[in-house]
């Protein structure tokens, strides 16, 4: 099923261009926490909807399951109590994907056409390009995508691009019931979250404001926050993500070193292999980084 | 719910208390997060715990678990004292100037006729005094010290701020900035609307908890109006139907009663229950009582009930007391019951100390549980480690367990929480051999009258004479049983205007209980119903969203009992001139010849403004009720009383009357209540949002969402403790002890209680030791067996624990699937926590 | 995954120089010094991404797949109107199951979602409604009839109607000889009070009447239900 309401933009490691001349609008999901309940329905309304199932866990002293996103969790509600002068908040916030305008997994992507960007600003992982190398990890920014143990692939919320290319929003969004999500043109969601604020602002949330941060682009994944100040109270945050400087300097100068050193390596471990054989590595030493 | 979902949206000011909608009814607290964004609400949480609700109020305040009377007589003395009271609707539409018998009384913590022995009111003084003609007495000045509105004010006077701050712990400063909030909507044109579910029921206290609220409605005004009513939030889907249909040991369909043993006739039987009218020219329509009685037998018993049987009178069994569950289960542990029945239901983790259940389900002879999952109930016997360590082999009782259809599989009606009745349809036949409810009650009872028959046996009459009308008797269909709760005429009814003229021909489908009579020519098997299935189809099954009023009404959305009525009581949204007391509210209206609106009237629709009918035409006085007669059993107004077991060790009010003098307690369960010596923290169960009571445990994705057993404790108890976030840790009460994961937390604070220092612990419920989640152990292995005056329901949300850390305590395993007929038993073992590769394996901060 | 050097390296020199982009090894320094992982795992890692991208590079991958979203799976679905079974809000839920209801589909939900015509919850669902489908394809559902006889520590697969046959044996047995026709003082009370029954609180009304009717008839007066407790 080509869509052509999902026009593609970009594509990782590919270097024929996209056509250009279509302009559909650009889509975005705005995320309220201050009406957000932490109910946890757009956790399982995403893994109902893309057929994952996470694993069951254990509790550790939190309210949060799993404790991190997963390669079967691609949206998860952390939950931060903070105190500040005797006053109580209870911050809840809906991680996932933030699909950025400039995304730092895309451009760190080796395999061609693994990562996608669609002109509406969803960005989709086409799982079967993935070659599972995980450098869309290090060049996310927000530190989103997760490795699969099961078959050595990357995922993340795809902001159910199958549903938004038929017309539908995403799970999440559908099924939140406070309006904590919302779904619609990116302009429309900025309008809403503007109203939003002015509420805020009206009920004492001096410093409430969107989170649509430029260091990235902009995302076409947004947050209102009351405390827009401090981005970080939210579980972490971060107040100005940047994509990892060697994603980009990957792309450009190191390109020719790298071939070079890969030449190198290879070469090494030729001969090595020739000379002392093959290297195993003890079991012990994975389960140490686990 | 006197109103409705959406109609939330309209409120002005919302108290949750006594519930945590946000967590338990999410998707109903969408309009709360509505009137917030688009009326400017404010959201009071007033909770032990700082909930889910609480992250999203405007304004929080912690409590004692158990003392919301003390809070809300302290509201009631405050906005009295100050007159923030909506005048006008106390003076015409309570009975705020009605005179009460000199002999009523309240000392020392009781009121005027108890009787020690029995543990029990003779409540002929809670009455008001009536002239000659047997109406009652008022006084339109309220002058009289026996006035209603005085005897209330004298009887909040002891809820000083000081004295609620020290029973609630509510520090007073909070208190006061509450009641101000709340006083507020004391104006006509604001709003005040409350939201609560078991928090405040299960309470040995719990109905009062929640007439204490109605009567703070009824002062502020807020009865009857949009954005206003006193809203339970239902637990379960269809428990609003059940109880309609009346499947308690008291009831019958449409909240009529049981008979007793000393209603030896219909006629004694109706004229104790059909109400006198108490003030001249209301409504009072219960009166209507006989017609609804005569109609429910004639769809029971169709033909066999004649006028020459009394209606198959006799055939109704005679209640000499009250077999509500907490009873039943008593009288099970004595060997009293020999076979219990569980259809969709779940006791064992259902109601308080679940080893008086067990050992009370041992003595069965047989078990029949009905269930599309493997319930704990139906593997009572089965030995799951520690979390239900019994012997199979002494355990003598017969199980069967017989798999149901669910929800998806079957069509029908469910009642919710704002009373509309909503159809659904099947969307694929259940998995094996799964059977519907109606098919296997109806094999059960055509199999015993079948051996009735054949066989004769003990009093076979009612057996014999059932009305069966059903196309295929083995399994009636959804459209036939509704269409018989509906009710139809049995002869022509004509029209009471025109004599001549026939309004509903014999057979067909009745639309209003106004048709229904009592000579036998109507059949309907619930009253309140009926109008749900009438010649112009199902009802139920409309879908259409509009609302015109823009009030959140949708009147022709489904169908809703009484009459499709959406707001309950909206004659009193209308001063008595029939002028809405807030024009942006204007729900009814009076059009010069009869009421009509956006919703139907509550009232009689061709009463004109002025009369002397009153808006409450359910009650025979046609006021709301501030003092509520013989209606409670502890009492005209809500009182003070301390959990059974409470921190304190006495109440502060009237140390002589501790707790609830007429609460449902049995003698030899009371050895098993815990003192503050040994149990020095208040313990209190409840829901998660992730989480539906024991059934989601049973779906992956939920079971994913909360793995595994918690209790939550404040920061302060977990220091002196030496409870680390994580640890784990056993919680004991005098009943039993369970194991769980400590979740510290600064949502629960330690709070000043009478000069001491309460602290609070949190039992979510939900775990057990069948289903996709880690083994855990039923919650109510902790809670004491002791259940409200009124309402029998168990104290659920109050009781005395002691914590310690579980230094050898192990991750519980998942259960293996039960699927049917699985003979291994899940192992309690240790279980590898899954290794994790390098890009998952940072350990974020995030783990409080 | 159990490779070694001897099964990567082909695979690496080929995608050394078939390799349209250049492979980023240098990375093996970079992340080896950033998080800890061993060359060993970098290896297994990047031998795998030569692996596949070289297939792609070498044009064996079909262009159109690069383009590809996940199928939209409820195309052609059939949709059931019904209401959420957990709490009172009674959420709007459309049921999606597999075919179209022709005689030789075997219907089965795959998906529900939230109602948007539902006027109280408007297309949402919380965590509990979102998750349904797996509450109807629960793998501890009881799908056929089972006894436990006295004693025993096991379930046994049984009939219907060996089971309705014993339990109405049961019911009558305990009836005849407990059914209570008068009371101490004479007084007619026709009651069956050695029986208890609860009754579902998710089961339909029909169901629900049904149950009151059949139990009253027997003279059942321990009845109750979830809404005491």
């Amino acid at each position: 099923m080509a869509l052509q309401s999902l026009d593609i933009w970009r594509r990782s490691a590919t270097t024929t261009p996209s056509p250009q001349q279509r302009e559909p609008i650009e889509v975005a999901k705005l995320i309220d926490v201050t009406k957000c309940i932490g109910c946890k329905a757009c956790q399982s309304a995403c893994q109902e909807w893309n057929d994952v199932r996470e694993e069951i866990g254990v509790n550790v002293g939190t309210y949060q399951n799993p404790h991190d996103l997963t390669a079967n969790s691609w949206t998860l509600m952390r939950f931060a109590e903070i105190e500040e002068n005797g006053n109580l908040e209870w911050l809840i916030r809906k991680d996932g994907c933030m699909h950025c305008a400039d995304p730092g997994c895309l451009k760190a992507c080796p395999s061609p056409g693994a990562i996608i960007q669609y002109k509406n600003g969803i960005v989709d992982f086409a799982e079967e390009n993935c070659i599972g190398c995980g450098y869309c990890i290090k060049g996310c920014p927000f530190n989103i995508p997760r490795l699969s143990e099961k078959d050595n692939k990357v995922y993340k919320c795809t902001l159910c691009s199958d549903r938004v290319s038929v017309g539908l929003e995403p799970a999440c969004i559908k099924a939140c019931p406070t309006q904590a999500l919302v779904f619609g043109s990116k302009d429309d969601m900025k309008d809403h979250a503007a109203e939003r604020i002015a509420e805020l602002k009206e009920r004492g949330f001096e410093n409430a404001g969107l989170y649509d941060p430029q260091g990235v682009g902009g995302t076409h994944v947004m947050y209102v926050l009351h405390h827009a100040d401090k981005p970080e109270l939210y579980n972490g945050l971060a107040k100005d993500p940047q994509i990892n400087p060697m994603v980009s300097i990957w792309k450009g100068i190191t390109k020719p070193l790298a071939l070079m050193a890969m030449a190198g390596a290879i070469l090494g471990g030729f001969f090595h292999y020739i000379g002392i054989g093959p290297n195993e590595v003890e079991e012990d030493e994975e389960e140490e980084k686990a | 719910m006197t109103n409705t979902w959406m109609d939330i949206k309209n409120a002005n000011v919302i108290l949750v208390m006594g519930g945590n909608a946000a967590e338990a009814h999410p998707v109903g607290f969408k309009w709360v997060v509505e009137a917030k964004a688009h009326n400017k609400a404010k959201l009071i949480v007033v909770d032990p715990r700082f909930t889910r609700t609480a992250s999203v109020a405007d304004y929080y305040a912690p409590i004692r678990s158990g003392t919301d009377i003390a809070f809300l007589n302290g509201v009631i003395r405050y906005i009295l004292e100050k007159g923030q009271v909506q005048h006008e609707y106390v003076k015409a539409y309570t009975n705020a100037s009605f005179i009460v018998r000199e002999d009523f009384k309240f000392e020392d913590g009781l009121f005027s006729g108890y009787n020690e022995k029995e543990h029990k009111y003779d409540k002929t003084s809670w009455a008001y005094e009536l002239d000659d003609k047997g109406m009652a007495k008022v006084d339109e000045t309220l002058q009289n010290p026996r006035c209603v509105i005085n005897l209330l004010k004298h009887h909040v006077e002891r809820y000083t701020p000081e004295m609620v701050s020290s029973i609630t712990g509510t520090p007073q400063k909070q208190f006061l900035e509450i009641c101000e909030m709340l006083a507020a909507t004391s104006a006509p044109d604001r709003t005040l609307t409350s939201l609560y579910a078991l928090g405040w029921t299960q309470h040995s206290i719990g109905a009062q908890n929640i007439r204490a609220l109605a009567m703070l409605q009824l002062l502020l005004g807020n009865i009857g109006m949009p954005g206003g009513g006193v809203n339970a939030l239902r637990g379960h889907s269809n428990i609003q139907g059940l109880s309609d249909l009346g499947l308690m040991s008291d009831l019958l369909p449409g909240y009529m009663t049981m008979p007793k043993d000393e209603d030896l006739d219909r006629a004694t039987y109706l004229d104790k229950r059909t109400p006198k009218l108490l003030r001249p020219g209301q409504m009072n329509y219960f009166a209507n009582y006989p017609k609804f009685f005569v109609s429910l037998m004639k769809a029971w018993y169709g033909p066999a009930a004649t006028k020459d049987n009394d209606f198959a009178y006799d055939w109704m069994p005679k209640l000499d007391k009250v077999y509500d569950g907490l009873r039943v289960f008593d009288l099970m542990h004595e060997g009293k019951i020999n076979g219990y029945f569980c259809q969709g239901f779940n006791p064992l983790a259902s109601f308080p100390n679940k080893n008086k259940l067990s050992e009370s389900l041992s003595k069965l002879k047989y078990l029949v549980v009905m269930d599309p999952l493997a319930t704990e109930t139906s593997e009572f016997w089965k030995n799951h480690g520690e979390s239900n360590d019994v012997d199979a082999s002494k355990i003598q009782t017969e199980v069967f367990r017989l798999p149901t259809t669910l929800f998806a599989e079957e069509e029908g009606s469910l009642v919710n929480s704002s009373r509309w009745l909503q159809w659904h349809w099947k969307g694929a036949d259940a998995p094996g051999e799964c059977r519907t409810d109606v098919a296997i009650m109806s094999d059960l009872f055509l199999k015993l009258r079948e051996m009735y028959k054949k066989e004769g046996g003990a009093f076979p009459d009612p057996i014999l004479n059932l009305h069966w009308p059903y196309h295929d008797a083995e399994e009636a269909t959804p459209e036939e049983l509704a269409k018989e709760y509906n009710g139809k005429a049995l002869a022509d009814i004509m029209d009471p205007n025109d004599k001549t003229k026939v309004l509903i021909k014999a057979g067909q489908q009745l639309s209003s209980f106004a048709q229904l009579a009592d000579d036998g020519t109507t059949s309907c098997g619930t009253w309140i119903f009926c109008g749900s299935w009438t010649e112009a189809g199902n009802q139920m099954a409309r879908r259409d969203t509009a609302d015109p009023s823009g009030l959140g009404i949708a009147p022709n959305w489904a169908w809703a009992w009484p009459a499709n009525r959406r707001i309950l009581y909206n004659r009193a949204s209308c001063d008595p001139s029939g002028k809405p007391w807030d024009a942006k509210r204007k729900l009814i209206g009076w059009d010069g010849t009869k009421w009509g609106g956006y919703d139907v009237p509550d009232f009689k629709a061709d009463i004109p403004p002025g009369d002397a009918m009153n808006p409450f035409i359910m009650t025979n006085e046609g006021v709301g009720r501030l003092f509520a007669l013989d209606k409670m059993a502890e009492g005209p107004f809500p009182e003070h009383y301390e959990p059974f077991e409470n921190p304190l060790g006495t109440n502060p009010l009237h140390p002589k009357v501790v707790s609830n003098p007429a609460a449902r307690v049995f003698d030899k369960d009371r050895e098993h209540f815990g003192t503050n010596a040994e149990f020095p923290y208040v313990g209190t169960t409840y829901r998660l949002t992730e989480h539906f009571h024991f059934w989601t445990k049973h779906s992956k994705i939920n079971a994913s969402l909360q793995p595994e057993q918690f209790v939550e404790v404040g920061e302060a108890l977990a220091q002196e403790k030496g409870i680390a976030n994580g640890d784990r840790v056993i919680v004991r009460s005098k009943r039993g002890y369970i194991k769980a994961v400590a979740v510290v937390t600064k949502r629960i604070k330690a709070l000043d209680v009478a000069g001491k220092r309460v602290h609070q612990i949190g039992v979510p419920i939900h775990w057990g030791f069948t289903g996709a989640a880690r083994q855990g152990f039923l919650a109510n292995t902790l809670t004491p067996f002791v259940g409200d005056a009124n309402t029998q329901t168990p104290e659920f949300k109050s009781f005395l624990v002691n914590i310690e850390k579980d230094t050898d305590g192990k991750v519980p395993a998942v259960p293996e699937a039960t699927a049917s007929a699985t003979m291994k038993t899940a192992d309690a073992g240790d279980v590898d926590l899954g290794r994790r590769g390098w890009l998952f394996g940072r350990k974020r901060k995030e783990e409080v | 995954m159990k490779s070694g050097f001897r099964q990567d390296f082909p695979i690496l020199l080929k995608g050394l120089f078939r390799y349209n982009e250049c492979h980023p090894i240098f990375f093996y320094w970079f992340l080896s010094n950033t998080m800890q992982i061993s060359r060993r795992q970098f290896f297994k890692l990047s031998a795998a991404a030569l692996g596949s991208s070289s297939i792609a590079a070498m044009g064996l991958m079909p262009a159109q797949a690069l383009a590809e979203v996940r199928q939209f799976k409820l195309a052609r679905t059939t949709e059931t109107r019904n209401t959420c079974p957990y709490c009172s809000v009674a959420c709007g839920i459309i049921m999606y199951s597999i075919g179209d209801k022709a005689k030789n589909a075997k219907s089965e939900i795959i998906h529900i979602e939230g109602d948007p015509d539902h006027p109280v919850s408007r297309g949402s669902l919380c965590p509990k409604g979102a998750g349904l489908l797996e509450f109807v394809h629960s793998k501890t559902r009881v799908t056929f009839p089972e006894y436990r006889a006295p004693g025993s520590n096991e379930w046994k697969r049984v009939s219907w109607e060996w089971a309705v046959e014993r339990i109405a044996k049961l019911m009558k047995e305990d009836r005849d000889q407990h059914f209570i026709a008068k009371n101490d003082k004479g007084q007619t009370v026709n009651r069956w009070n050695t029986v208890g029954f609860l009754a579902a609180s998710a089961a339909s009304n029909e169901a629900g009447y049904l149950t009151h009717k059949v139990l009253r008839s027997l003279g059942v007066v321990a009845l109750d239900n979830q809404a005491r407790v």
